[in-house]
């Protein structure tokens, strides 16, 4: 690491756009931090002597004569047990009021973790919501957006996910939070007495938002340090990627990058892979689980934001308000976790696979029945069943403000098979149903 | 004297480089960060310029760092060993890697250079040879791995010597070559090839005539895979491409499967690593592994590595296609290396083609398809590769540049449907979209005919038809109503969903329903197609409904359990009485 001594100072810009500034400088290495005019910059683009600074607080008001200082290193952040409890803006400096954390300073955005010495993940993350443990079981060492319209609760849904879930470290990386649910996120850490084991990375609104595009390296690097380091369960809370895609392409924009599809820089998915992929079960037991936010426009997963990552997390979790209901739910068509084999059935009772299909299908034979009716058909006798299914369904098990454990959930679904089905309908394999069936008598 | 140069320009890992004698395109470099050694790769050359492609993070590089140039391209190396290793992109091992973390300019062996094997000779002194030839074999695993005369060696040679049976490293010489000129050559069991260039040393390269049996049914039945053919499956995330990608790897019929994993989860590597080893082959009692390369480079790995590991993989399949063996390649995903090219394309600044890809991509991905293929070898014996690429659409729509250049190239489609998935109808490959091409090959019909049944193809093309008239049918009910359509389409629907549950839908997560053999898959769409063949006179679609429920129900119970087993009989027996006393 080079220390201040060797700081170069220069103060004569060839050029400036809304988000970077070029100078002529020597020596100069790819990735190294600066300040421009006192606002922190990154070297993103090397030209003979040509040097290119992404100026992350935007260039609002600098001078061709601004005060440029490199500092020889990429953007650290210090680690210790110190980071517990705490909150930093996206430099890692703190916002608490409290004091600069003391510790071994680690550049973020670091290597990847070797494949091979990756294991499975194979903990089981119970949330006490069903259509995420029943039907989309998380696992740790996982990485799962939500997917949301910006109008639905995911914020809330999020922060009491982590609080329930049994872990060692919680991370916040907030990318331009709204000041209101800062604070939300605050209350909700302080209610819970969970401080001690939170740490919070926070960019709001009113901060810059290229600013935003440190968040999740330095939520990262602080998750490693207590994951490989400590052998801890680290659950990494990243809340809003579309926010961060946004940044990206402020940027690439601004670096005269042909854009591909959405106007998104042509490297969108290994830069959301980069972080997504810090998910990681290690072998000395310690584990990343990423859970993340992605906003939708109107639903449109076709995006370039929610496409690429959907192709990269192990699954999605979609949010959406049922209408029969009136509640909020996560939608079993569309949400998926993928890694939920390795523990269904496994860490969970044996019926759990069958009951789960079946639940979801009737569900599905529920939803076309819906549209039967709204075509103005007859219902069948079957479809009537299905419907009334399907509100029992969604009230008790799919909403999210459920909170019981799997068993009880598996033994509800039970109850609605045998209250509208006979067992021939389920289609489930018939030793489970010998021995899981629920007669009802009424 | 090797050439060297220094970097003159850094936008992330595209690198210029000034050089101060001659470079080759694609010649590899390396790159001096403070002592670490950085490998690139040349990808443009303007006057004194060479720009180059760093297979790692450039993070810290700096103007005037020292680069040297190899000589060769970016190559893979070829001998007894390769298989059960995990190797990254380029060919490193990943598991003699120390630490967790990957790092910076760490490069590992391929091969174990200590490893004595048991060499048997096959040719003789005096016998006339060339490359590709078999001089003698080791026992890999189960399988005898040929050392062949180097696939580099040019014209004919004349076996001076060979070494007698006994214990050798590698790197010993195993054999001495005679050329036309009389010159020596000394061979060894490892050799190096670029992986960029396709092997062609083999007598021909005919139509592929045989399936390659999956145990997947609706691939196998419907839609089958030629022995030394090309497929692809694309599909939005979620659809279970993976799944069905690892289903196929597992069952597939082949002497020797490689996986490239490119750009993908590495959670899902993990998967192999870990389950793989576990697992036993039903026809050999080995394990998986032992017959099994991976080849890894997850998205989160270096960029310009990620184009290198289909080549890199497609190498590795032609080098034991010329033993004589049958490979089976896979590639997840094909968009990921699309997207490697694309953000270099990008960065130096060419002029994009559609959707920012750069335009020489449809000749870049037929060429790299048609590398795969059933040869026959100069000995006369045959060889394959059959390749399978998954293909990850944007937005998962299909007229997007990298789909539609793959459908150019392979010669199965397996279209992954976002509906069927959504309905939890596993695999979710569309029985209308999807096609085999094969199907049409009169010497593949005639392969079927003999394999399977003497109808074979006709019931499969009836099921097929049976699919696709259940579904207009559907259509027809949705619009018109239950009560709206004639009984008989109530019928035809429930048939095609008979077909649907029983043939197409598969459990890859239950033991005995995840693989099914040719035979079972014969007598299981017999029996189905003999139902569709009945008809049926319902009172009203309730019944129908029911009924063809019911049938479903004790079907799936015989999918779920051993063929022919005494439960299985049972269900049979069940299923005709069912058939027989009604109607």
């Amino acid at each position: 690491m080079t220390g201040k001594a060797f700081q170069r100072i220069y103060t004569q810009l060839e050029a400036i756009t809304k988000a970077t500034v070029t100078l002529r400088a020597q020596g100069v290495s790819n990735d190294e931090l600066a300040t421009v005019a006192g606002r922190q910059a990154q070297v993103v683009k090397i030209k003979g002597d040509l040097v290119t600074l992404q100026v992350f607080a935007g260039t609002d008001g600098i001078a061709t004569n601004a005060e440029v200082t490199f500092f020889g290193e990429p953007p650290a952040l210090n680690v210790s047990d110190d980071l517990a409890g705490r909150f930093f803006n996206a430099y890692g400096e703190p916002i608490d009021n409290g004091p600069a954390v003391e510790g071994e300073r680690r550049h973020i955005g670091g290597p990847s973790v070797n494949p091979y010495k990756r294991r499975q993940p194979s903990q089981l993350i119970p949330t006490g919501i069903a259509g995420i443990d029943l039907n989309n079981t998380l696992v740790s060492g996982q990485k799962i957006p939500f997917f949301a319209d910006p109008d639905q609760p995911y914020n809330q849904v999020m922060a009491s996910v982590a609080l329930r879930a049994d872990v060692d470290k919680i991370i916040l990386g907030g990318m331009g939070l709204s000041n209101d649910d800062y604070l939300y996120f605050r209350q909700m850490f302080e209610n819970a007495g969970a401080l001690d084991k939170i740490i919070s990375f926070v960019n709001t609104t009113d901060q810059p938002p290229v600013e935003r595009l440190l968040i999740p390296d330095m939520a990262l690097t602080a998750a490693e340090y207590f994951a490989v380091d400590k052998n801890e369960k680290v659950l990494v809370l990243l809340t809003d990627m579309t926010l961060y895609a946004d940044a990206l392409s402020i940027v690439s924009n601004r670096m005269d990058q042909i854009p591909s599809k959405d106007s998104m820089p042509g490297s969108l998915y290994s830069d959301l892979a980069k972080i997504y992929e810090k998910a990681v079960q290690l072998p000395d037991g310690g584990s990343i689980t990423i859970i993340a936010v992605t906003t939708l426009n109107n639903g449109d997963i076709t995006h370039a934001i929610p496409d690429n990552t959907g192709y990269i997390t192990e699954g999605q979790l979609y949010l959406k308000t049922d209408t029969d209901t009136g509640k909020v739910i996560v939608d079993p068509f569309r949400s998926l976790s993928r890694l939920k084999q390795l523990v269904i059935g496994k860490q969970t009772r044996e019926d759990h696979s069958q009951v789960m299909n079946t639940a979801v299908r009737l569900y599905a034979d529920a939803a076309n029945a819906k549209t039967k009716q709204e075509n103005g058909f007859d219902l069948s006798d079957y479809d009537m069943r299905c419907l009334k299914y399907a509100k029992d369904y969604s009230n008790k098990l799919l909403a999210i403000d459920v909170n019981i454990s799997i068993n009880e959930m598996l033994d509800t679904a039970w109850e609605l098979f045998a209250t509208y089905f006979t067992k021939p309908e389920l289609g489930i394999r018939q030793e489970l149903v010998d021995k899981y069936w629920k007669d009802i008598k009424n | 004297m090797t050439t060297k140069g220094k970097v003159t320009g850094i936008i992330s890992n595209l690198v210029t480089v000034e050089v101060d004698g001659p470079v080759a395109q694609n010649e590899i470099c390396m790159i001096d960060l403070d002592g670490v050694e950085l490998m690139a790769e040349v990808i443009k050359v303007t006057g004194k310029n060479a720009f180059v492609q760093v297979y790692e993070s450039t993070r810290s590089l700096k103007t005037g760092d020292k680069v040297e140039f190899k000589g060769y391209m970016l190559e893979a190396t070829l001998g007894p060993g390769l298989l059960s290793n995990n190797y990254d992109g380029l060919q490193n091992n990943l598991a003699t890697m120390e630490g967790v973390f990957l790092k910076r300019g760490e490069y590992t062996a391929p091969l174990d250079t200590e490893k004595l094997w048991d060499f048997k000779p096959i040719a003789k002194p005096g016998d006339r040879v060339a490359a590709a030839d078999w001089l003698g074999e080791v026992q890999e695993g189960w399988l005898p791995h040929k050392i062949m005369v180097p696939f580099a060696f040019k014209g004919n040679y004349t076996v001076k010597d060979v070494v007698p049976a006994g214990q050798y490293r590698i790197t010993d010489t195993i054999a001495v070559l005679t050329d036309e000129n009389g010159e020596e050559k000394a061979v060894t069991m490892v050799q190096k090839w670029p992986i960029k260039v396709a092997i062609t040393a083999y007598k021909e390269k005919p139509r592929p005539y045989r399936i390659l049996e999956t145990g997947v049914r609706t691939i196998d039945t419907l839609n089958p895979i030629a022995e030394g053919g090309t497929g692809f499956i694309p599909g939005p995330f979620g659809c279970g491409k993976t799944v069905l990608q690892h289903a196929i790897a597992k069952q597939g019929e082949a002497d020797v499967i490689i996986m490239a994993a490119c750009g993908e989860r590495a959670n899902e590597v993990v998967e192999i690593f870990t389950e793989f080893p576990q697992l036993e082959d039903p026809k050999t009692g080995r394990k998986l592994m032992e017959r099994t390369t991976i080849i890894c480079n997850t998205s989160n790995m270096p960029v310009a590595a990620r184009e290198a590991s289909v080549y890199t993989a497609m190498t590795i399949g032609e080098y034991y296609r010329s033993m004589g063996l049958k490979v089976l390649l896979l590639a997840d995903s094909t968009s990921r290396w699309a997207q490697a090219l694309r953000e270099m394309s990008n960065r130096m600044e060419e002029l994009p083609g559609a959707d920012a890809f750069p335009v020489d991509l449809p000749a870049i991905i037929s060429n790299f398809y048609a590398r795969a293929g059933i040869v026959t070898l100069n000995n006369g014996k045959t060889g394959s590769v059959t390749f399978i690429g998954t293909v990850s659409p944007a937005g998962g729509n299909l007229k997007e540049p990298v789909t539609e250049s793959t459908k150019k190239a392979a010669r199965c489609f397996y279209a992954l449907s976002q509906n069927r998935a959504d309905r939890k109808r596993y695999p979710a490959v569309d029985p209308i979209d999807s096609y085999s091409k094969y199907l049409e090959y009169p010497e593949i019909i005639e392969y079927l005919q003999k394999r399977v049944d003497r109808t074979w193809v006709e019931k499969v093309n009836s099921a097929k038809n049976m699919i696709k008239r259940g579904k207009e049918a559907f259509e027809q009910i949705n619009i018109l109503g239950d009560d709206g359509v004639p009984m008989e389409y109530h019928e035809r629907y429930w048939k095609s969903e008979l077909i649907d549950f029983i043939i197409l839908q598969q459990d890859a997560f239950d033991e005995i329903d995840a693989s099914s053999s040719m035979e079972r898959q014969e007598f299981m769409l017999t029996k189905v197609m003999d139902i569709c063949g009945k008809s049926f006179d319902f009172d009203n679609f309730e019944e129908c409904s029911a009924y063809f429920k019911e049938l479903i129900n004790i079907m799936r119970q015989m999918n779920y359990s051993e063929f022919k087993s005494a439960r299985f009989n049972e269900y049979l027996e069940q299923l005709n009485n069912r058939i027989e006393n009604d109607r």
